[in-house]
């Protein structure tokens, strides 16, 4: 690849920092740079007024109150501040969460960090496009649950979980219901009153904030939720979660949930149509196979693979203009291929094979047309340098090969 | 994760891809790793019958930067030794060579796997 245009299709990775934000958090950093508890000066409240203002816009996007907003630093503490939050101040009631196998593992490695603490924890399955079985999750609920943890989009596959349903079934058996949705909010429309989310996750930089601050919704009535602050000193947010708020990511946060919310329609409906293009041509390439559901997905992403060929080879061969992802145990840090694909019932090497690749905002449809080009002409190249592929061309069924492990 | 040039160089223009008849007496195939691994990679050497020198070397790979530019310089390699020569190619030989980060040793690992493989297929070929 020659041409220099360098493109970003990793959009669920991270965002950029939308420049109308960026203008917004400037003057916090050396005009209004009060500490927002500061409650004795001018700096100080014009910082607090900012937060307060953040607050407001953030609960608009998802149809809360301001006052149960509870700052972090990030979707990853939220997980925490919730799991953990929620098993210590509900001890009494129980100790059983139920989740699923495709979470975050935000979630996940908090989920195995408390049973070491003695908690239970239930890991329901999920089906071939990756949605929960209600019945399942029902049938799971025991006298000692306490919480229910179920992301709203999958950060690999976009497949959307029947939110209301779940907690309807929550509501029911008086469980708590949480949910990560890092990946759902400022791109979908997200009411957590009419559907009956208690708890909520989500995170700045992938809407278009910047990095280093994220949300977690607490309930205030109906029911009115608590957490135990897993940090402390000084009583901040509540009593939830305690340190100097970061008021300059806090403003970015407030206004990129402002713009998601005035735009989001329309950034998901020109998406999606790039979306599909984009799909549409991939998916007439020989031996491709999409991976999660084709109905209940986030609009600006999809997931292929492209069997016989390894993704990070495949990305080698274009990543110096493309920006996106794979399932691959080699682009991975722990060598283990996607857990979340595993967990669909695709074999290791569908895993091994696939793409990743998630717009936004800022993708233009030359864009589009470029990967589309890029990514055929790769998957051909190193279809040329695979054996598989050539035996698969042989009519040889690699199922009933005997490979030899090393 | 930063790949050296000359990793890069054999990724970007692969030596000796392609496919030996296997069933020649003289060549010898060696087919090791597994899909369900993300490597797999098909070793192949012509024997010169006179001389018992690797005369040729072809190779395929299914698998990342790594394991594609490992099997590709092993061809390098083979051509022109004895099977014993051949037999001596160690992985970490690879490693230097390619500066493999230690996540990608087990790639070198798989191609010397793949060497040793393609000589015991020709030897069982032509045992005495």
């Amino acid at each position: 690849m020659s041409d220099k245009k360098l493109i970003y299709l990793d959009n669920n990775a991270t965002t950029p920092v939308d420049p109308r934000v960026v203008e917004a958090m400037l003057p916090y950093f050396t005009e209004h740079f009060g500490n927002s508890a500061s409650r004795n000066h001018p700096f100080g409240w014009a910082a607090e007024g900012a937060v307060d203002k953040a607050r407001e816009q953030i609960a608009n996007l998802i149809g809360a109150d301001p006052r149960e907003i509870i700052f972090t630093s990030g979707a990853t503490e939220a997980d925490n501040l919730a799991l953990k939050g929620v098993a210590e101040m509900y001890k009494r009631k129980g100790n059983h969460i139920i989740t699923l196998e495709t979470e975050h593992k935000a979630v996940l490695d908090t989920c195995k960090t408390l049973e070491k603490q003695g908690c239970e924890v239930t890991y329901l399955k999920v089906n071939r496009q990756g949605l929960v079985d209600l019945a399942e999750l029902e049938a799971a609920i025991r006298p000692t649950t306490i919480l229910v943890s179920i992301m709203f989009a999958n950060n690999e596959i976009g497949v959307v979980q029947p939110i209301k349903a779940i907690s309807d079934i929550c509501v029911k058996n008086q469980v708590l219901f949480m949910s990560d949705a890092t990946q759902a909010v400022g791109k979908i429309p997200v009411n957590v009153k009419e559907l009956g989310i208690h708890l909520m996750a989500f995170s700045a930089h992938k809407m278009y904030g910047p990095k280093g601050v994220g949300v977690l919704y607490v309930s205030r009535k109906g029911p009115r939720v608590k957490v135990t602050s897993q940090i402390d000193g000084g009583g901040h947010e509540r009593g939830m979660r305690s340190g100097t708020l970061n008021v300059p990511g806090i403003v970015g946060m407030g206004k990129a949930c402002e713009l998601c919310a005035e735009e989001m329609e329309a950034d998901a409906a020109r998406l999606s149509k790039l979306r599909d293009k984009l799909e549409t041509e991939l998916m007439k390439v020989e031996e491709v196979v999409f991976n999660g559901h084709t109905e209940y997905r986030m609009p600006h992403m999809t997931n292929l693979s492209f069997k016989h060929v390894e993704g990070e080879g495949l990305m080698m061969t274009f990543n110096q203009n493309i920006a996106l992802s794979s399932g691959s145990a080699c682009t991975s840090a722990s060598l283990e291929p996607s857990y979340v694909l595993k967990a669909l019932g695709l074999g290791d090497d569908l895993a091994h094979s696939s793409l990743r690749i998630s717009l936004g905002r800022f993708t233009t449809e030359e864009d589009i047309d470029f990967a589309i080009d890029a990514i055929r002409t790769g998957v051909n190249h190193m279809r040329e340098l695979s054996p598989i592929w050539e035996m698969y061309l042989e009519g040889i069924d690699l199922d009933s090969v005997e490979w030899s492990e090393h | 994760m930063a790949y050296s040039d000359k990793l890069l160089d054999h990724f970007k223009k692969p030596k000796n891809v392609g496919t030996l008849d296997k069933a020649q007496k003289n060549v010898g195939t060696g087919l090791v790793g597994a899909p369900e691994c993300g490597d797999v990679m098909r070793l192949q050497i012509e024997v010169d019958e006179t001389s018992g020198l690797i005369k040729d070397a072809k190779f395929k790979t299914f698998g990342c930067g790594s394991a594609i530019a490992s099997s590709s310089l092993a061809t390098e390699w083979l051509k022109g030794k004895t099977l014993d020569e051949a037999s001596s190619i160690d992985n970490m030989d690879i490693v230097e060579e390619l500066e493999l980060p230690p996540v990608k040793i087990h790639c070198s690992v798989l191609a010397e796997d793949a060497i040793k493989s393609a000589i015991k297929d020709y030897k069982s070929k032509n045992a005495e």
